[in-house]
């Protein structure tokens, strides 16, 4: 047996509790905000409280003189050497990209832009002084309305104007498609804007020893942080250290360059002391960056029988008042996405990136794919409405067969595999669709006051981001590799070093499993490192449910490298040709006479004593790997909702949710329902729970978990999860992704569930979040356009 | 300054602190008892849950010198030896992914058994309403308190 052969699988598909639990249930953490170092001192920010205006003056030296109070700084204080924040997605030629000084200098340009800071000897005291710092503001208007800020003559937000970029994408001839179309069907949709609320607020630690700087970061990405601290601040970046410790949650959210970040570097160069800051979830709600907020305006083209030809889409994305790291490729993800798991002639995107005077938007979630998938999916059940078919039967006269699979769609990727019908039969049993719309059929005939709704989603998403080449075509400035590397010990035990920077995934208990399956070690012998950048120094991080699909494999191939290696010093030490040698995981045998062997252990033992090698073999197993994936992956899925909807008080109760994934093989099934549950209750929570709400002024109203509702255990149902497992036939260990499923699939599937129910009382639309208010309105607005 | 003596997961404390500290604060900067974390300023999220005298605290609307005198359980003090029931359940149940709700989700969990040793999983669900999690959509954190209650949680 060669050593690329398959071998027998003993760990992957296990649902094994997980490693990382230890610590976290007992209390043993190391939270960003847990961190001493001595000589610690405290920083707060002094923030904007308009949404816009001219910084006339900034006085601290009240701060400065304020009980236990080392230092206190204005923008001005900073604008030699802060440089600019980044953005590292310039996706057109000609994109406007605004200076953005981590602390404002001249101007402000959202509530909760940093103004000022003070440093103190504890958090009270830089929180007192910061009521001592006087700021003047000449207020100028605030840009809050899209349409609006595009329209001739609104203020400008920068100087260069409202619009940051126009990205277009087209395939088939759309006029063709539409020319003579039996149906042409037009929607607006309104993606609400979302505050990705990771329940561990940020916090960032910085520690200067001679030239080096030490950053501990609530943060998803070390890896590009460092990069991007020495190019913002000119710090070499050899003398950056970045460490991720135990970081509480993500969702996109700390997938970012912060102001607070760079800054914490420049105060503790400045003070030469050791500097943390931790926020508060109420700053956090400001100054943490949003997510969604776009305006959707689709047109359909379909023949009689609902089949598909053209579908156009044009995007406004809100920007808000800046581009941060990955700010204007977020809808452009969507752009492969509206599409979905549909065949049609022609389709064609636009996108124009918008500045408002608000919190910048970026990655939350599925980015730009929720979005994409909640107005396809949201179209088709108004489709099937319009045309009177079943919204399921719809979409199989569109979707692309199992047989067709590669199939390259109209927006140009090409979908490995899948099986929506497999998946789509499996969920209509577990929901008992049929029986569900006779129930439905018969509390319309009867008129009850709760009505029934039920809500589909078939959704596809693009994982593992990302090929580099193709990021490169979109004009990121990064790669999409990931890396791995794999330590032999001299008692067998293995060190894994993993660049994908875990914050809750459970990555060292899934990579524990790949090790494990491959080397044939047991899963209790394998340890994780990850989130230091001197520990792991090579990495791409963790967003775009690209862990595993990507850094699984970097990790498969670096076990790979291992079991090669190992081949040839086994055959030294049993003194036969590495010919006659065969592989079952954690052993090299004589072919032919398997009591002859060496266990991996015993030969990586071999390597530290290095006695006995083979001439010219180096001494060591340890192995690496850099895995660029020449596409994405392709998860799909089919999730049912049911809703029972009050049509007196507008209440909406998700009776049942059945959410039929296929994520690929699954390496590890307790995690794969843990992340699906979690994304679902994301993705409800955007249809039915949040929204992030700007007063008039341009001030943030929802800046609270009281104001912000982050839905609790009350406000959630049992779901039913199960999966379909169709490998994806582009990487060796047949995964998927399945970080932001979820979120994906459910928000289309509440929301239309929830207009299922009231179509009869002539609703067509709700704008999200879908709360009892807005479902009553809904219903009594209807009923006046019925009179 | 203002003097207070407090029993944090068996050890006796005494501190002169500002009474405007809150207890959370000095959980986490005075007793170093940092496995409490804090993830809101409106008491709406519940990560900081203790004990205080055996009975669920949002430990960030406690000033510390309220607490004068009183016995602070954290999710730290909580195992006696082995795990409390809860806390295994939460790993066998898979009811954590960051795990920074876990502490006080556990210690509101742990009130919640006591007051109610065999709650349906609806009353699980309202039981636990005022503690928040983002990572597991909560399915796994009923279905873990569920079991621990199966097996008997000391009271």
């Amino acid at each position: 047996m060669t050593s690329n052969s398959m071998t027998v699988t003993t760990e992957i598909g296990k649902a094994r509790a997980r490693k990382e639990d230890a610590r976290l249930v007992t209390g043993q953490t190391n939270w960003t905000d847990n961190i001493q170092v001595p000589g610690l001192v405290h920083v707060a920010f002094l923030r904007s409280p308009m949404a816009h205006g001219r910084i006339t003056s900034v006085d601290v030296s009240a701060a400065r003189g304020a009980p236990g109070v080392i230092a206190a700084f204005s923008g001005a204080d900073f604008a030699a050497e802060q440089g600019s924040l980044p953005c590292a997605w310039p996706v057109t030629p000609d994109i406007v990209i605004p200076a953005h000084p981590p602390m404002a200098v001249d101007e402000v340009r959202y509530v909760g832009e940093i103004v000022a800071c003070v440093v103190a000897r504890d958090r009270y005291a830089a929180a007192d002084a910061l009521e001592l710092i006087d700021v003047d503001y000449e207020p100028l208007p605030a840009v809050l309305d899209m349409e609006a800020a595009l329209a001739e003559g609104s203020p400008k937000v920068h100087e260069a104007g409202n619009k940051s970029f126009e990205w277009v994408f087209a395939n088939g001839d759309l006029d063709a498609a539409f020319r003579d179309a039996p149906v042409v069907m037009e929607r607006t949709y309104r993606q609400q804007r979302l505050i990705p609320s990771a329940m561990e607020p940020r916090a960032v630690v910085c520690a200067q020893l001679g030239d080096e700087f030490t950053l501990w970061s609530a943060t998803q990405i070390p890896h590009v942080l460092r990069v991007m601290l020495a190019v913002v601040t000119g710090v070499p970046e050899q003398n950056i250290r970045v460490i991720a410790p135990d970081v509480g949650g993500g969702f996109g959210s700390k997938l970012q360059v912060t102001a607070e970040e760079v800054l914490a570097l420049l105060i503790a160069r400045k003070v030469g002391r050791p500097v943390k800051w931790t926020e508060s979830r109420s700053e956090g709600n400001l100054a943490v960056h949003h997510g969604r907020d776009q305006i959707q305006r689709i047109k359909l083209a379909a023949e009689a029988d609902g089949k598909l030809r053209g579908l156009s889409v044009d995007l406004l994305a809100d920007m808000g008042a800046y581009l941060m790291l990955v700010t204007p490729g977020v809808p452009l993800l969507g752009a492969f996405m509206f599409n979905a798991i549909y065949k049609m002639d022609a389709y064609s995107f636009k996108c124009t990136g918008v500045f408002t005077t608000k919190t910048p938007t970026d990655a939350y979630r599925g980015a730009g794919r929720p979005e994409a998938t909640y107005a396809i999916e949201h179209a088709m059940d108004d489709l099937a409405a319009e045309l009177g078919v079943d919204p399921l039967e719809l979409r199989k006269r569109n979707w692309i067969t199992h047989e067709e699979f590669p199939y390259t769609t109209i927006a140009g990727l090409t979908y490995d595999s899948g099986n929506y019908e497999a998946a789509t039969a499996k969920a209509v049993e577990l929901f008992g669709y049929d029986d569900l719309r006779k129930e439905q059929a018969e509390r319309r005939e009867a008129g009850d006051r709760v009505q029934l709704g039920i809500g589909i989603s078939t959704y596809t998403e693009m994982c593992g981001l990302a090929p580099s080449r193709l990021l490169g075509q979109l004009n990121y400035a990064a790669g999409g590799w990931e890396h791995a590397s794999v330590r032999m010990l001299p008692t067998g035990k293995v060190e894994v070093v993993t660049g994908s920077s875990a914050h809750g995934q459970g990555h060292e208990t899934a990579w524990s499993q790949i090790v494990a399956d491959r080397l044939g070690v047991p899963f209790e012998d394998v340890r994780v490192l990850h989130g230091d950048t001197l520990v792991a120094p090579k990495g791409m991080d963790t967003y775009g449910s690209r862990s595993l699909a990507v850094g699984g494999i970097a990790l498969y191939e670096a076990c790979q490298k291992v079991i090669d290696k190992s081949k040839v010093i086994a055959a030294g030490l049993l003194e036969v040709s590495p010919d006659d040698l065969e592989w079952t995981p954690g052993r090299w045998s004589v072919r032919g006479d398997p009591d002859q062997g060496k266990t991996i252990g015993e030969i990586s033992f071999a390597t530290f004593a290095a006695h006995d090698l083979p001439d010219g073999v180096e001494p060591s197993l340890d192995s690496e790997a850099t895995f660029d994936p020449q596409t994405f992956s392709f998860p799909h899925g089919t999730h049912l909702c049911a809703v029972d909807v009050d049509t007196e008080t507008g209440q909406v109760k998700i009776r049942s949710y059945v959410a039929v994934d296929d994520v690929g093989v699954a390496v590890n099934p307790l995690i794969v329902d843990g992340q699906v549950h979690g994304g679902l209750a994301q993705g409800i929570a955007q249809a039915l729970y949040e929204e992030a709400v700007y007063d008039a002024d341009g001030n943030l109203t929802t800046t609270t978990l009281a104001d912000y509702l982050v839905p609790s255990a009350a406000d959630l149902p049992t779901f039913v999860t199960d999966r379909t497992q169709t490998p994806s036939t582009t990487n060796p260990l047949g995964v998927k992704g399945v970080g932001e499923a979820g979120t994906i699939a459910s928000t289309p599937a509440v929301v239309d569930a929830v207009i299922d129910a009231l179509r009869p009382l002539g609703v067509t639309d709700i704008q999200m979040p879908c709360t009892s208010e807005r479902v009553w309105r809904a219903i009594n607005e209807a009923k006046g356009e019925a009179r | 300054m203002t003097k207070v003596s407090m029993t944090i997961d068996g050890v006796r404390y005494e501190d002169e602190v500002e009474p405007r500290m809150l207890l959370v604060h000095y959980l986490r900067e005075v007793a170093g008892r940092t496995g409490t974390p804090i993830g809101c300023d409106t008491s709406n999220c519940g990560a900081c849950t203790v004990l205080l005298n055996g009975l669920s605290a949002k430990s960030c609307s406690v000033l510390a010198v309220q607490a004068d005198g009183a016995e602070v359980t954290t999710i730290q003090g909580l195992a006696d030896g082995e795990w409390h029931p809860l806390q295994r359940a939460f790993h066998e149940q898979h009811a954590l992914q960051c795990g920074y709700c876990t502490p006080g989700m556990i210690m509101a969990a742990a009130d919640l058994l006591r007051d109610n040793p065999n709650p349906t999983e609806q009353e699980v669900r309202e039981g636990l309403e005022g503690n928040l999690c983002r990572c597991t959509g909560y399915q796994n954190i009923v279905r873990a308190v569920l079991r621990a209650a199966s097996e008997g949680v000391p009271g």
